[in-house]
């Protein structure tokens, strides 16, 4: 099926197959490799991204229901090579270690801060918990979203 | 969050050694331009996907793939046959009887565990892969499975290695001291019959992968994958596949998270060559997160029998002897090294010198173990913090002086354990005061608990990350083993621009490795850590590794970074020897390096800029006197000083470093539900000098939400017939951000005596946290806690 894409500005028409996750068609079909798999059940929230300006995971979605949507992914954070104050918060903070969670928690974050620019620190963790990160335990993620909000 | 630091913290004297630098990686990982081996792709590559075994234990009666190759974009699959042909078994660690096993990378003639690789199927796509893989068709006949390593040894149970004639997979007695003269003193005899750690591991986050090339015209494969231990892969794949190690070219790039558990991936990467060469494309298998669970690196279930400790009434602690029951899964794969790992802590933190302990290892139906974050020493510190803490409620002692009455002192550092170990620094007292005073007083929050209904608990969990091994000790497993000792391997180099190259034999997982690095390179070179640029990952190619390569067992800290000092002081004398012939014959002793250059220490105008350093050596260098032997590109192997331990008496020195965690929890237990939660955690460690505070910090977080998760939630269990229950992210509850209590830090730096830069290794002392949670529980519930896996349902069964 044809399918058309706005993904961090650019637009992108391929033919793909109905059952083609977005999350593969991001990965294996565009190259955009910045978003991540690491479950098989829409648990670990490693490749979550903003369609039409929601969260959403994007195993959990084909590909075909994409299309004339527009996606941001964590490639499209960045100004340039200007870090954006979350990723640059995220560095100060020491609130990665492998990295691998890290585009999924940084666009979880870049949602809450649109819709709750001062958030509290329950809301950050309600922001975060369709995340999972194994290296961290989370206390530096929370540390860096407050100071990004600032 | 908060975190104390001691009152007399040792100054950095260096400029950038002892800073939290911000990360070097994180400009890349924040903007998702990393490099994870599923990002590498091939032009024509072929996805690779495994058949999987339904049953625990079942004869393969037969195997019919030709539906699977009549699909269109199906290149071609293996099986177990083709593997048998075209590989010989893996090499075994054991002797007789889990030695004679024959291990491939796929099942043989019967299968073994529930999710075990059958068949391979390599399509175009992964859709199609996964299609195909449901065609192929497999027949069984079922046999009994063996769930319980506590029936392994009966008579009747089923019989999963033909080959050992048996289920036992290792078998060995460690004593030392005078377990009868102990006894004899004890005032008392504790006795505890049944001890488990459960079976869970780490879940790093990316699923284990590889994508693999075969050049046709070299016989060389390249395995671009995320295996952390390239030099165990390499030693375990070579005489498997017939080749010599210089066919098997090792590339990593970005790890998402190790923790032991994506050491043992060879069995998958031989089947990925395999296939790579058969079809003759690139092959590329991602590990899918079910097949993760079912089948990969679970941590090494064990329990604890007979359990006598011998004990003054002061609670004095003499001695102990118990039988440690080991269950290794169907396959030895890093096993049975988890037979001696654990005596590396063999009194734990205490000064007690009598100890005996039998330890068996046994084959079962699930899932083979292999190393898991604080790998064999986890489940053994639990096992003598939980008799800490049981002793202390049967002489009705506070937990607290029966520690601090037994824990090895300040003054006896470094401590020779009974069995040969050198505990090298450390003050464990201080820390757990440090641990206690971020806790505060407790008294009238357990009353406050109590007012609103809530049983109250507070638990210490005392242990050591012991690091870097002395190979020598897998000798006490196998006296024919010819493995001693250690080494990891780095290389400095300037280049022509000046620049500052370093390469690493480490696989790093998120450990911080590029930043460190440039942090000890810096400050030898008196230059920016801006300056010095770290190659990402690992690449057998750059011929910066040895045997023991790779990033596990909590050594980076020393081995890593002492190779890199070894190979920078190298880089600067031969920087100095060519300033001091450029400059006409000017002594070394004359010169510094200062300032990304080197000058004359009484001249300072005559100045070299490492750009031209490395211009003249490398393309002008005509004129430069003969015997000038300096190439500016310096390798260095850094090998740890360790004997081979006596195998005899097994006794001798097994890790070289031992950092220390003191951790204390507070819970609060609903009685009615047994539901309860970690309303408070402290956590200070001692890794001697930290390079980078921050990324240490990090470690220790992340080792306590790992233990959190384990002592609550994380388990791998089977149901009788071997059907693994938490097959996937529902089922096995890894932490989420809702479920982390407020966590305060706190650290001393005890330098290691015996390490170039007085680091330790750390990162693995994540077990305290499962002993603080037990402890706690213990507390809140008076009922003695028995099992280091506590879900609510558990607790409520402890209050029955």
């Amino acid at each position: 099926m044809d399918v058309a894409v706005s993904i961090n500005g650019t637009l992108y028409e391929r033919d793909v197959e109905p059952r083609k996750l977005l999350i593969h068609f991001l990965r294996d079909d565009l190259d955009l490799t910045g978003s991540h798999i690491g479950c098989d059940t829409g648990n670990c929230g490693a490749c979550s991204v903003i369609v039409d300006g929601k969260l959403v995971k994007s195993c959990m979605l084909l590909a075909v229901q994409a299309n004339g949507s527009t996606v941001e992914t964590v490639e499209g954070l960045a100004d340039g090579d200007e870090l954006n104050a979350l990723q640059q918060a995220f560095s100060d903070h020491h609130a990665l270690q492998c990295g691998y969670c890290t585009p999924g928690m940084l666009m979880s974050a870049t949602a809450l801060l649109r819709e709750s620019p001062s958030p509290t620190d329950d809301e950050i963790r309600k922001a975060l918990q369709g995340n999972i990160c194994r290296c961290t335990g989370y206390w530096n993620i929370f540390e860096a979203v407050k100071a990004a909000a600032r | 969050m908060t975190t104390v630091a001691p009152e007399k913290v040792a100054v950095p004297t260096k400029r950038w050694s002892g800073q939290s630098v911000p990360r070097k990686e994180d400009r890349r990982l924040t903007q998702g331009q990393g490099v994870f081996v599923d990002d590498v792709k091939r032009h024509g590559m072929g996805y690779l996907h495994f058949v999987r075994s339904p049953y625990a234990h079942a004869h393969i009666t037969s195997i019919d793939v030709s539906k699977a190759e009549e699909i269109k974009g199906v290149f071609g699959t293996l099986t177990g046959e083709e593997v048998a042909a075209l590989t010989d078994p893996f090499f075994q660690i054991a002797g007789a009887p889990g030695g004679q096993i024959k291990d491939f990378s796929l099942a043989v003639g019967k299968v073994r565990y529930v999710g075990e690789a059958v068949v391979a199927v390599v399509a175009e796509t992964r859709e199609l892969a996964r299609d195909a893989s449901e065609l192929v068709e497999v027949e069984y006949e079922p046999l009994p499975a063996l769930v319980d390593a506590r029936k392994a040894l009966d008579a009747d149970a089923p019989l999963i290695h033909d080959d050992a004639g048996g289920n036992l997979m290792w078998q060995g007695i460690y004593e030392w001291g005078d377990l009868d003269a102990a006894f004899a003193e004890a005032d008392r005899v504790v006795k505890i019959d049944e001890l488990h750690f459960h079976r869970f591991n780490s879940t790093p986050l990316e699923c284990d992968g590889a994508l693999v090339e075969y050049n046709r015209g070299t016989g060389q494969w390249t395995i671009h994958t995320n295996n952390q231990f390239p030099g165990f892969a390499a030693i375990m794949m070579g005489p498997a596949m017939r080749c010599g190690l210089d066919k098997l070219r090792f590339v990593t790039q970005d790890i998402g998270g190790g923790f032991g558990n994506k050491i043992t991936s060879h069995p998958q990467l031989v089947a990925c060559c395999l296939l790579a060469r058969k079809l003759n494309r690139p092959v590329q298998w991602t590990e899918w997160r079910t097949d993760f669970h079912m089948s990969m690196s679970h941590g090494n279930e064990r329990w604890f029998h007979d359990t006598e400790v011998a004990v003054k009434a002061d609670g004095t602690l003499l001695g102990f002897r118990t039988k440690a029951l080991d269950d290794a899964g169907a396959w030895l794969r890093y096993e049975p090294l988890g037979g001696v790992i654990w005596a590396q802590v063999t009194p734990g933190m205490y000064r007690w010198r009598h100890i005996r302990v039998d330890f068996t290892q046994v084959a079962t139906n699930k899932a083979p173990v292999s190393p898991n974050r604080g790998y064999s020493r986890m489940q053994h510190l639990w096992f003598t913090e939980r008799v800490i803490d049981i002793v202390a409620k049967e002489l009705e002692l506070d937990p607290v002086e029966v520690r601090k009455r037994n824990y090895v002192r300040a003054e006896d550092m470094p401590y020779e354990t009974p069995n040969g170990c050198i505990y090298d620094s450390g003050d464990y007292a201080q820390m757990l005061d440090m641990a206690l005073e971020l806790i505060g007083p407790v008294e009238e929050r357990r009353r406050d608990a109590q007012e609103r209904g809530k049983l109250f608990g507070v638990g210490i969990g005392s242990t050591l990350d012991s690091g870097t091994n002395n190979f020598g000790q897998s000798q006490l497993i196998n006296a024919e083993l010819q493995f001693s000792g250690n080494n990891e391997v780095a290389t400095v180099k300037l280049d022509i621009f000046g620049e500052i190259v370093v390469t690493l034999g480490t696989t790093p997982q998120g450990q911080g490795h590029e930043t460190t690095a440039a942090q000890v390179v810096a400050d030898i070179l008196e230059c920016s850590v801006d300056d010095v640029h770290v190659r990402a990952g690992h690449d057998s190619y750059w011929n910066s590794h040895a045997g023991f390569s790779g990033t596990y067992a909590s050594q980076f800290a020393v081995t890593g970074l002492s190779a890199v000092k070894g190979a920078t002081e190298m880089l600067a004398a031969e920087i100095k020897k060519l300033a001091g012939a450029v400059f006409g014959g000017v002594p070394v002793e004359a010169l510094e390096l200062a300032g990304g250059g080197v000058r004359i220490k009484d001249n300072p105008d005559a100045f070299l800029p490492f750009m031209a350093c490395g211009a003249i050596i490398n393309a002008n260098n005509a004129g430069l006197p003969d015997d000038l032997d300096v190439t500016l590109n310096c390798r260095y192997v850094y090998r740890p000083p360790f004997q081979v331990p006596d195998v005899e008496r097994k006794y001798g020195n097994l890790t070289l470093t031992y950092a220390a965690q003191i951790h204390v929890a507070v819970v609060e237990v609903d009685p009615e539900t047994g539901y309860y939660d970690v309303v408070d955690y402290a956590a200070v460690d001692d890794c001697g000098k930290r390079i980078n505070p921050q990324i240490v910090e990090g470690q220790v977080m992340g080792a306590t939400a790992q233990a959190i998760g384990a002592a609550v939630h994380e388990t791998y269990e089977y149901d009788d017939d071997g059907n693994l229950l938490t097959p996937n992210f529902y089922d096995y509850h890894v932490p989420h951000a809702l479920d982390m209590p407020p966590l305060q830090t706190g650290f001393i730096e005890s330098p290691s005596p015996f390490t170039p830069l007085g680091t330790k290794g750390m990162g693995e002392g994540g077990g305290a946290g499962i002993h603080a949670i037990c402890a706690a529980i213990q507390d809140a519930t008076g009922a003695i806690v028995t099992d280091s896996h506590n879900p609510y349902q558990r607790v409520w069964e402890l209050l029955q």
